[in-house]
């Protein structure tokens, strides 16, 4: 495992593929840091700028993007109170105050540092992890494949969200898209009405960016705030010694936390950001009163947190080939884009590629670090781009990344058409992620149901004659009756409307 | 009554979760399967459960929202919920949006793009009659300069690009 690690730092230290991976930091920051757009469209919409290029080198970029729009969320959450993202909510809560007070430089240094010390730690666990989870996987069959995608589709629809029922209804609509296309195994036509353009399927890509970029770009079209907020100008960031005591410990404390909630399909890091943030408050001892009014920790914590629950993701995403944020669900369609299937046999298929791609991940940290920390002050300005620019741009990038997918103007209405779903369930509550995570394992799990009721010959037990699938059913009727559950227990809670977090993806 | 439709509005998603599930069970009703299977379970059981599928959540979701639910509208820092839904600027997106489509195969990308770009700008209140064009123009023409020579990602470059 050591060699190939070190076969994967000469394949990512090769100096095109340094540019690659630099130039993918850069970019990534400056999309993901535009107010509006969270890690999942920035990659979205960089996805066409790769598709020139060898595999590896592709990837090897691909990193550096994920990284940089991570940190970049964190970035506008900080300056601008406003969450690029959903893991970046918990980091607004203490970033913003801190920065309003004047000490956004330091809210800034303990994000891009938490960011470092979090994304080594838990690439550092992918690492000594993801080879055992593909080992132990290459021995499950189609049944236990089936039952893993029938749990990310209810987990992805029953944790989230504020109402299942549109939840369903987001995850059916992606499953009906999924449709579209020639049957795989007999070939027959499904969904394509005749038309050749849908033969081939609708790219998931497409559908991507059409919810994400274009759906957003409409529905932000509809309501757009005249009057914005002013992003609080900040310099270059540094950490003093008092900083520094109290934020080390909280960096490696929430890894721990981090890591293991991304690897399993329970929403990315939304609830492990909450429950590191929770833990710091508990630990802060005789600075918890500042929390809430600009306590560092509470920035440290939850996106040392963030970064470690982004590299546990990639464990579940390559070696089960399971997305579970739809970051995770972006960078699983750029694999199909060149071929790839994740999954079990990745690490012995295509090893170069996987630790090539590993490598660049640390590589990728590194020059986050380098690189963000000093140009800082120039992102924050990116905050500032005026309104029209920014959605007239995201339209922009959004159009020629569907059309060089196939060269085809047939691509440009599909989106059109899906983008004015999105905006739709944007309006109507309906939740974009499902969507997502239906049109991309939606085959897959349809393949796999297949191949598990040929085996058993059409009798149904197929699904459910190993020990591994019937665990997760367990789970999946766990999650499903929770709230049932929950009522039982506590029968006269008074349910208290939550805040509406907003997904921004 | 136009009252009381606009207020469960939801409805209409109902609508389109129905039609969409009828769409998919015709459709998969529609596929042969006398030939071609490969196993007890052909290429029509899965549209099948889908579409049966979108047509439960089409009623469940109506009765959530004769019930009283409401999906919540998405928030965020560019959205402004206490004002009316601006159809307008809605409208002339979807025209500058579409504009490309129309226009890219007949003179090229970088013009497309660049209508494409100004006319969003403009739709979305940028009146800024030398700068937006100007910008338009610039990212148009060095995105199209990028991807298509450096990227090796092909644009049409049309007539423009036939000309320099």
């Amino acid at each position: 495992m050591f060699d190939q690690l070190m076969g994967g730092f000469a394949t990512a230290l090769t100096p095109t593929h340094l540019a690659l991976a630099a130039l993918g930091v850069l970019l990534g920051t400056a999309i993901g840091v535009l107010p509006g757009i969270g890690p999942a469209m920035a990659v979205a919409l960089l996805l066409p700028v790769t598709y020139g290029l060898e595999p590896t080198g592709a990837f090897i970029m691909f990193a550096g993007i994920y990284y940089g729009g991570m940190f970049g969320g964190s970035t506008t959450s900080i300056l601008l109170n406003t969450p690029g993202e959903s893991a970046a909510v918990v980091a607004a809560i203490d970033g913003n105050p801190m920065a309003r007070k004047g000490r956004g430089a330091q809210a800034l240094a303990a994000a891009a540092i938490g960011h470092f010390v979090g994304g080594i730690i838990g690439t550092t666990m992918l690492v000594l992890l993801a080879p055992t989870v593909a080992k132990y996987a290459v021995d499950i069959g189609a049944p236990d494949f089936f039952a893993i995608m029938v749990l990310a589709f209810i987990a992805v629809t029953s944790v989230l969200g504020a109402s299942r029922v549109r939840g369903f209804a987001s995850l059916l609509i992606g499953l009906a898209i999924g449709l579209v296309g020639l049957d795989e195994m007999t070939g027959q036509q499904r969904m394509t009405f005749g038309s050749l353009h849908l033969a081939d399927g609708i790219d998931v890509v497409i559908v991507a960016v059409a919810l994400f970029a274009v759906g957003e770009s409409l529905w932000v079209a509809a309501h757009l705030r005249r009057n914005v907020s002013e992003a609080i100008p900040v310099g270059r960031p540094w950490l003093g010694r008092s900083d520094l005591e109290r934020a080390w410990k909280p960096w490696l404390r929430g890894p721990f936390i981090g890591f293991p909630f991304g690897a399993i399909p329970a929403g990315g890091a939304e609830i492990p950001t909450f429950l590191s943030y929770v833990a710091e408050k508990r630990l802060a001892g005789k600075h918890r009163d500042e929390f809430g009014k600009g306590a560092i920790e509470g920035v440290a914590g939850p996106e040392a947190t963030a970064s470690a629950s982004a590299a546990g993701t990639l464990v579940s995403m390559l070696t089960l080939g399971l997305p579970t944020t739809a970051v995770a669900a972006v960078m699983l369609a750029a694999f199909q884009q060149y071929g790839i299937q994740p999954g079990p046999l990745l690490f012995q298929r295509e090893s170069s590629l996987v630790w090539g791609l590993i490598a660049s991940l640390f590589i990728g940290l590194t020059l986050l670090l380098v690189l963000n920390l000093p140009l800082a002050p120039l992102w924050a300005k990116l905050l500032r781009i005026p309104r029209p620019y920014l959605y007239a741009g995201i339209l922009f990038f959004a159009s020629v990344g569907a059309y060089a997918v196939n060269a085809d103007v047939f691509d440009l209405l599909v989106m059109f058409v899906i983008g004015v779903l999105g905006f739709v369930m944007r309006r109507y509550g309906l939740p974009v992620l499902p969507a997502i995570i239906g049109v991309i394992l939606g085959p897959a799990a349809e393949q796999q149901m297949r191949r598990a009721l040929q085996l058993s010959d059409g009798d149904l037990s197929g699904l459910v004659n190993t020990p591994f699938s019937i665990v997760v059913y367990v789970v999946i009727a766990v999650l499903l009756f929770f709230p049932l559950i929950r009522k039982a227990i506590a029968p006269k809670k008074p349910t208290t409307p939550s805040a509406p977090v907003r997904e921004e993806v | 009554m136009t009252t009381w439709l606009k207020e469960r509005s939801e409805l209409g998603v109902s609508a389109v979760l129905a039609v969409l599930g009828v769409v998919v069970l015709v459709d998969a009703l529609r596929i042969h399967t006398d030939f071609a299977q490969r196993g007890p379970v052909g290429p029509k059981a899965v549209p099948v459960v889908v579409g049966v599928g979108l047509l439960v959540v089409a009623v469940l979701l109506a009765r959530d929202v004769l019930r009283g639910g409401r999906g919540e509208a998405e928030g965020g820092e560019d959205v402004d919920l206490t004002a009316p839904a601006d159809w307008r600027t809605v409208l002339l997106l979807c025209g500058a949006f579409l504009a490309n489509a129309a226009l890219i195969g007949v003179v090229g990308f970088p013009i497309s793009g660049a209508v494409l770009f100004w006319g969003a700008a403009y739709a979305l209140g940028s009146r800024h009659f030398v700068r937006d064009p100007l910008i338009a123009a610039g990212m148009a023409v060095v995105t199209f300069l990028v991807f298509n020579n450096l990227l090796g990602v092909p644009l049409p470059g049309g007539p423009l690009m036939g000309v320099l």
